[in-house]
């Protein structure tokens, strides 16, 4: 039967159901999907801390988000159109978030007797009035799936694992897709398991084939391509991104990259990256604990390569006494944070950005160092060759932040050619040179940089270490007019990089005005979005994003003196805005959000409402 | 400074020993780094590092690819002293950091300094993981079973009952057996040696050069300020010979004054015997065997109290060696291996994935 397609210029589809259901996977290929077909989108994966959380409960609930548009999109939605709902606990923790009238697929199957008691429901909600504001579809998948495997060898237990590829197929259908990417996928993944293939494929294309028998769907949609800036896509996410950026920096600059790593969730995706690129010449250690991972990379980065690690949170605090001796020591290291949840194991695979002040001023002694923040999943890839780039040419730790949200978010990116690639310049001492005069360490060129000399170059043996150097010769000294010379030389060094990172820019909005909103790493399409309607509105507001955090870029102070007003959205307690009321002594307003997961684009535009209606009050009495 | 002429004036040379050619002579004043050695007077460290010293220039290595990196206490300071590369590092630490440099410099001669507070206590993790992974390291563990640099508290090698500043009363902990813990961790080459034998810490220093993997040396070192005489019964000529066994690949384990005593292996069980009585001869005695990972264990428990009646000489030499694979050779040989089987990586191929798409104007 003919089914009417209506175009909308934007949805969002949620996925949820048991951690076991499979739906991360069915998001990410629907993902891919709709990436091909030229949307634009942005997704949210939000899944249990345990691997197998209690079946059927709200706690082990694992879900996806993804809002995709013909418009541009810069967040995963804040409300659903769709929620695919695969058990009673899914439907009741999502609820909430769907809109009226939005679309509810349920699998019937995960509202028995013992789904209903686990997720709280005391009589099924198919089956009484509840649901009647949405458009409801029950749908048998377990059933289904079964039915459409009569012909194949694998036990029930087996065939049921596909059940999410008919809802995959499902969504297709309903959004008019074409599966054949998902089907090539799947070939590639099971290429030596033949009957899972089989059940898989036979699966998919059930579930599409559904949507055109049965009588109780009539509607389809469709979604058109978003008009984005001409140049070859891919999609990607936040972590392979990042690991992307450090390779090609690697190759660029010329320098093995040795990645030194202990597992911890959201960071331990980059070590699975790297370790899988190995004809980059890329070597992944993984070390037996947080400290061992830093100073593994601290020794390759001694011996001239390219020293990187990568945590999270709780990692970081292990590693602050080894970038203590990495600033002494004055080496390039790269040091990534995966920012999640805190404080202590706090909730590791919800998002935060509470990781700032540590990455700032989280070491014992004066200890500065260069910290730069990711804005998006593809901005990791950027960030990452920038903080290598930095790292090097400068001779310090950089610390690049994060975040659970932007490190499994994906996003359509108008990726680079190497060619396009910045230069990254290494200046390792050669032996030559050492016949011209003595090598002195702590020896520094105009920009407050020494010169780095490695193992295995006659003429420049020398002894380095966490003891306080004297200047230029970086023999031991315990001169307290030395002392005081050298903390303050640290801090020139990191405070001169300013000169060498792009100046500010203003995102959106105008360069002077009301209200200046100032975010750094994953609010950034909340931010974007929220401010775009807002000038829509006629607000008189724009929006300036962080990429470099210490030192911050030369021209800030100035942007920020060109609004009445400055308001930070953070998702932690006031960190950027200590930085900012502390470096330029501006009353910037914070707002704060703490829930481990993004701030939303209508929560900030209430709150840019509430500012600027109480001013309007405020101006209102004073008329008077 | 005459050292640096010296090597300076001297023709150098690139290759990596093949054509030896030219290269400066070494000798041990060539490896003094000119820094004041700030030591108490009459500690153990300065034998260790004059017999570093010595046996540095007879290893065939040239200065720039010798690295010393050291943790924190007293033994850290020591890559200070040599005019090598050297890192004196944070407390712990050494193995770790050496590890990244070895994994991406494997031509490098890497030592790392460390005391037993330093690699047993605070960097006890990074020691086990080092000598499990067994990379061609040297690793000098300076015992003096004391903490000096902090001013004289316990460490995990004191005996129970010491009475130090933050045990006043004794010691409660049981000390760590350093040696067996090595073995434990599989470290593929186990040895002692002493700070007081010059003879013998020079041969021992070359031995564990010469292993290829990571060399484990414990070195009994007197701290003469806060616990002297620790090891006395093993370093002074009188009481040496009883207490001590040196032991000696293919040899008999006999010792004392006159070499009259021995060893025998009485199933698993170790057995002092006197030569001569009830007929045994040396022929009869347990003949040391480098390679054996059962007997090392056995001799690494001749660790009791000297001061116990019938106690067991305390052995010194290499306990046990094996040759086992490296692991920097398996990280570079797993990275030629890939490269191999799918090609040297394309960049921008990588970039861009599996999926693109074009969006045209
Ligand atoms: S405190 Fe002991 S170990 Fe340290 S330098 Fe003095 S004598 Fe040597």
């Amino acid at each position: 039967m003919s089914k009417f397609i209506e175009e909308r210029k934007n949805v969002v589809v949620k996925f949820a159901g048991d951690s076991g259901d499979g739906m991360q996977l069915v998001g990410m290929q629907f993902t891919n999907n709709t990436a091909l077909i030229g949307n634009d989108l942005g997704t949210f994966p939000d899944f249990p801390a345990e691997i197998r959380a209690p079946q059927g409960t709200i706690p082990g609930v694992s879900g996806f988000q993804i809002h995709f548009g013909s418009t541009e999109i810069y967040t995963p939605g804040d409300a659903c159109d769709v929620l695919v709902a695969m058990n009673a606990a899914a439907l009741k923790s999502n609820l909430t978030n769907l809109k009226p009238g939005g679309i509810i697929i349920a699998n019937t199957d995960g509202f028995d007797a013992k789904n209903l008691r686990l997720a709280g429901y005391e009589e099924n909600p198919l089956n009484n009035e509840s649901l009647q504001s949405y458009l409801l579809h029950k749908i048998d998948i377990t059933k289904l799936t079964r039915e459409s495997l009569k012909d194949n060898p694998l036990g029930t237990r087996d065939k049921d694992r596909s059940k999410n590829m008919f809802v995959l197929g499902f969504i297709y259908w309903l959004f008019n897709r074409d599966i054949k990417n998902t089907e090539a996928f799947l070939k590639r993944k099971f290429i030596n398991e033949h009957d899972i293939l089989d059940a898989n494929l036979k699966t998919l294309r059930a579930g599409y084939n559904y949507g055109d028998i049965t009588e109780s769907i009539g509607q389809r949609y469709m979604v058109r391509a978003a008009k984005m800036e001409p140049g070859k896509y891919r999609s990607v996410t936040g972590n392979p991104a990042l690991a992307l950026g450090l390779i090609a920096a690697s190759l660029k600059s010329g320098l093995k990259a040795f990645y030194g790593s202990y597992p911890i969730t959201p960071a331990s995706d980059i070590l699975h990256e790297l370790a899988k690129h190995k004809n980059f010449d890329v070597i992944t250690f993984q070390a037996e604990d947080e400290i061992a991972a830093i100073c593994s990379a601290i020794g390759a980065s001694y011996g001239g390569n390219l020293g990187i690690t990568g945590t999270s949170g709780p990692g970081m605090a292990l590693k602050t006494e080894a970038l203590g001796l990495a600033i002494m020591l004055e080496i390039p290291l790269v040091v990534i944070n995966i920012q999640r949840a805190g404080p202590s194991t706090g909730l590791p695979t919800k998002t935060e950005q509470a990781d700032l002040l540590q990455a700032v001023y989280g070491r014992n002694g004066e200890s500065p160092l260069v910290v730069m923040a990711a804005s998006t999943p593809s901005s990791c890839f950027d960030m990452a060759y920038e903080a290598v780039r930095i790292a090097v040419e400068h001779m310090t730790p950089v610390v690049l932040l994060s975040d659970g949200y932007i490190a499994n978010g994906a996003e359509p990116w108008r990726f680079p050619t190497s060619d396009a690639l910045p230069e990254i310049k290494v200046s390792i001492a050669k032996e030559k040179d050492a016949a011209e005069q003595k090598y002195l360490p702590y020896q520094r060129n105009e920009d407050l940089v020494r010169q780095w000399a490695v193992p295995g170059t006659s003429g420049f043996e020398h002894r380095i270490g966490g003891l306080e150097k004297e200047d230029i010769t970086g023999n031991i000294s315990y001169d307290p007019e030395n002392h005081q010379k050298m903390v303050k030389t640290r801090e020139a060094k990191i405070e001169r990089i300013a000169k060498y990172i792009p100046k500010q820019t203003i995102d959106q909005g105008a360069e002077k005005g009301r209200l200046l909103i100032l975010g750094w790493g994953s609010t950034y399409g909340s931010i974007r979005s929220a401010v775009r309607d807002l000038l829509e509105e006629g607000y008189d507001v724009a929006h300036a994003h962080l990429h470099y955090i210490k030192p911050f870029p030369e021209n800030l102070g100035e942007i920020l003196r060109n609004y009445e007003k400055v308001l930070i959205p953070e998702i932690n307690n006031g960190q950027l805005i200590r930085l900012i009321r502390d470096t330029f002594l501006i009353p910037a307003i914070g707002y704060n959000k703490i829930k481990g997961t993004p701030i939303t684009k209508n929560e900030l535009k209430e709150q840019v409402y509430s500012m600027l209606s109480i001013e309007k009050e405020i101006a209102s009495v004073g008329e008077i | 400074m005459k050292v640096t002429q010296e090597i300076q004036t001297s023709t150098k040379i690139k290759s990596n020993g093949s054509a030896l050619v030219d290269q400066p002579l070494l000798s041990p004043k060539s490896f003094e780094s000119g820094q004041e050695v700030r030591w108490c007077p009459g500690c153990g460290d300065y034998s260790i590092l004059k017999q570093m010293q010595q046996i540095l220039p007879d290893l065939g290595l040239k200065k720039e690819d010798i690295v010393f990196i050291s943790g924190i206490g007293c033994s850290s300071r020591f890559p200070y002293y040599l005019d090598t590369f050297g890192m004196h590092s944070i407390h712990g630490r050494a193995p770790a950091i050496a590890s990244g440099l070895k994994a991406t410099r494997p031509e490098l001669s890497i030592w790392i300094i460390t005391g037993d507070g330093d690699g047993l206590s605070i960097g006890g993790n990074h020691m086990a993981h080092v000598l499990r992974r067994n990379f061609d390291l040297n690793i000098l563990f300076f015992n003096n079973e004391i903490y000096g640099l902090t001013k004289g508290q316990y460490s995990p090698t004191s005996a129970e009952n010491s009475i130090t500043k933050s045990t006043p009363y004794g010691s409660l902990d049981h000390p760590f057996n350093p040696l067996a813990f090595a073995l434990g961790a599989d470290g593929s080459f186990v040895a002692r040696s002493m700070d007081r034998d010059p003879k013998h810490l020079q041969a021992l220093l070359k031995i564990a050069h010469s292993h290829k993997g990571t060399s484990f040396l414990e070195i009994y070192q007197n701290c003469n300020i806060f616990n002297n005489g620790a090891f006395f019964v093993f370093t002074e000529k009188d009481s040496k010979p009883v207490h001590t066994i040196f032991l000696e690949h293919g040899a008999p384990l006999v010792y004392g004054v006159n070499k009259e005593k021995g060893i025998i292996l009485d199933g698993y069980t170790p057995r002092i015997v006197e030569l001569g009585e009830n007929g045994i001869s040396t022929n009869d005695l347990w003949i040391h065997d480098e390679t054996d990972r059962t007997k090392s264990h056995i001799l690494s428990r001749f660790f009791e109290d000297p001061r116990v009646e019938g106690n067991f000489p305390r052995p010194f030499g290499v306990f046990y060696r094996e040759e086992r694979s490296l692991f920097e050779q398996r990280i570079w040989q797993q990275l030629e291996t890939v490269k191999q089987k799918k090609g040297l990586g394309d960049l921008d191929a990588l970039i861009a994935g599996n999926e693109t798409w074009v969006i045209k104007e």
